[in-house]
């Protein structure tokens, strides 16, 4: 098998485009699981939760943690991961909740701010915590999937990465199905169209935002998990980037509304991939080049661009 | 959905604030601090100047950003992108130009007004969770030019800022810094007091309050806004300025997202738009963590707990504005 530098050298444009495809494709998906966290957050109680980015590297931790444990019943493989995907985001799912009820729920009345700054807050209890568990160490999340995968002429796609792509599209199908076919999912947008009046027709207010955040939190934690599968290491401050990028990425779909996320989680992997190629943008500056779009498109479509435009009333 | 943003108002602290209400009870409060602040260095080690003079300098970075968080209502998560306006723009004058430290400061000021209107012009139209995420991009942006360009020094960015003087007296030393702060402090604090109660001070007070019924009033809400946006850059600005000089060398981690949280979390922390309170925040996030230095590297742990209370307990901050 050739190194990636060998095959990069020997690329055509079109195989560029292709590879960069696939990475982009990858990448997108995790800010778009992310991305529908701080987008279902932000609809049902109007808060840029900014503690995400926090909960995805807990999640990471947590799949870890999980990994180790099962790998002698399931092995280190797919099987293994899966299970541990699977308790991370249960595990994660109730500290979500954990966190909405100790520090957002005693403030909905009050200022918008002061909220905020409680985000801000968790965020730091929950890095401050990671840091101390882990001596600010970078942790290896080993696998037994190893390099195998499939080579195209001169492009070469792992399995690792296809199976990661397959398992985010098919969380976001769930979600979606849930949010437009269950019950909880109805009451949940309804809520985010107006929570006074979901509470005078009888609509559990307080157990809907609950479940938000379990389900915000769960797939922040897939998505923390894979991506430690895929790059092969996590430590604590990997969500501060990962968080504003999906941030960025909800607020381009346009925040509040589901497609919007998944959407503007994809175009910002795919941007950032193809940026890469573009010559005086690779490694920092290609950041740069992402809050330059995300300026852009605020500034030509400020909604974003699923959003629905509405009268701010703070 | 009206708010009640005076938390208690019978509670007892906020009856300790009330005591300072009459006039001659202020004004030997203030008195006092005067005091404490020109006596401070008779009875203060080294180490306790040096982080005093770092907390004086959050009080000047606090209330700037409290004119446009608290007093506009904009908020800014990008703050330290001012800051770095500031401490840039001197560093490369006088050690690359050789310009005299002094004549550095309007060179400061003109390129945060630059700033502020390159930010905020197109931007300031927008609803208020965009306006944060967009300041959030910007502040991004600076600090990773700064680390990218070659006349910011890259990542090890620049050092060997000469002292400057005065008079032909050089400012150098823990102490001599620690009253230059001072007096920029003071400086801040009476200029914030005075801007709240000009025209435009009361014109963002309205507008924060109700920009429907501001615009009617034919108050120009995205004037007014821009002016606050520029009035806070040039607070940060010249924050930086000073920093860059006392420290001598300036690099990018000191510009990062978390410095401008930390900002943020003084003006939010101590009560946003009331300028006491915004001090008291300062010093909260600059002594907390010193004060818990011996639980070592808990200590970050700590103070986010501490912090997360005190939000809990006080929504609209320790001191928090009767205003509204």
């Amino acid at each position: 098998m050739r190194t990636p530098e060998e095959r990069t050298t020997t690329m055509s444009f079109t195989d560029i485009f292709l590879q960069q495809l696939i990475n982009g494709l990858v990448l997108g998906s995790f800010y778009a699981l992310v991305a529908l966290g701080y987008t279902m957050i932000f609809g049902v109680i109007k808060l840029l939760n900014f503690a995400h980015g926090d909960v995805y590297m807990v999640g990471a931790f947590v799949g870890f943690g999980a990994l180790s444990l099962v790998a002698g019943t399931f092995g280190a493989g797919w099987a293994g991961i899966f299970v541990a995907m699977v308790i991370s985001m249960i595990v994660v799912g109730f500290l979500g909740v954990i966190i909405e009820q100790a520090a957002y729920r005693p403030m909905l009345n009050a200022p918008r701010l002061s909220i905020l700054i409680t985000a801000l807050a968790v965020s730091l209890v929950l890095e401050n915590s990671a840091l101390a568990l882990t001596d600010g160490q970078i942790t290896a999340f080993n696998t037994d999937l190893g390099f195998n995968g499939i080579e195209l002429g001169n492009l070469y796609v792992s399995y690792t990465q296809v199976v990661l792509v397959v398992a985010s599209f098919i969380l976001m199908i769930a979600l979606e199905l849930f949010v437009s076919r269950t019950m909880y999912g109805k009451a949940m947008r309804a809520i985010s169209i107006d929570k006074d009046m979901c509470r005078l027709m009888g609509i559990n207010v307080q157990r809907v935002i609950a479940v938000t955040f379990f389900v915000g939190s769960a797939l922040a934690a897939a998505a923390g998990t894979m991506a430690g599968v895929q790059y092969g290491r996590i430590w604590y401050f990997m969500g501060f980037l990962i968080g504003l990028k999906a941030f960025t990425a909800a607020v381009i779909g346009g925040i509040g509304s589901i497609t919007g996320a998944m959407l503007g989680g994809l175009i910002l992997g795919l941007l950032e991939s193809f940026a890469t190629q573009i010559p005086g943008i690779g490694g920092e500056w290609k950041d740069v080049f992402t809050f330059g779009v995300l300026i852009l498109v605020l500034v030509l479509k400020p909604t974003g661009l699923l959003g629905k435009s509405e009268v701010e009333r703070m | 959905m009206a708010v009640n943003t005076v938390s208690n108002p019978t509670s007892r602290v906020d009856r300790l604030y009330a005591w300072f209400d009459p006039p001659g009870r202020r004004w030997t409060a203030y008195a006092l601090v005067l005091a404490f602040l020109v006596t401070g260095p008779l009875y203060m080690s080294n180490y306790a100047m040096v982080i005093m003079t770092n907390a004086l300098l959050y009080v000047v970075l606090a209330l700037g950003l409290n004119t446009v968080v608290g007093y506009a209502g904009l908020l800014d998560l990008g703050y330290a992108a001012f800051f770095a306006v500031g401490a840039y723009t001197t560093g490369i004058l006088t050690q690359e130009f050789g310009v005299n430290f002094w004549l550095t400061i309007p060179f400061a000021v003109v390129a945060a007004t630059c700033a502020g209107i390159i930010i905020g012009g197109p931007t300031l139209r927008l609803r208020s969770d965009y306006l944060a995420i967009v300041t959030l991009g910007f502040g991004e942006i600076v600090r990773i030019a700064a680390r990218n360009l070659e006349i910011t020094g890259r990542a090890s960015g620049l050092s060997g800022i000469p002292n400057p003087s005065l008079f032909g007296w050089e400012i150098s030393g823990p102490t001599a810094f620690y009253y230059v702060f001072a007096i920029l402090a003071v400086i801040a604090c009476v200029s914030s007091v005075r801007l709240l109660h000009s025209r435009l001070g009361r014109a963002w007070l309205y507008v924060r309050h109700d920009e429907d019924a501001a615009e009617a009033m034919g108050i120009d809400r995205v004037k007014v806004k821009l002016a606050a946006y520029i009035t806070g850059a040039i607070y940060g600005s010249i924050g930086g300025v000073f920093f860059a000089v006392n420290l001598g060398s300036i690099s990018p981690p000191s510009f990062s997202f978390q410095q401008s949280v930390l900002i943020l979390m003084a003006v939010i922390l101590g009560g946003m738009g009331k300028i006491p309170g915004v001090i008291v925040g300062a010093f909260i996030v600059i002594l907390g963590p010193e004060l818990l230095r011996d639980i070592g590297s808990l200590r970050l742990l700590v103070f986010a707990v501490i912090l997360l209370l005190i939000m809990l307990f006080r929504p609209s901050g320790i001191w928090p504005s009767r205003r509204s």
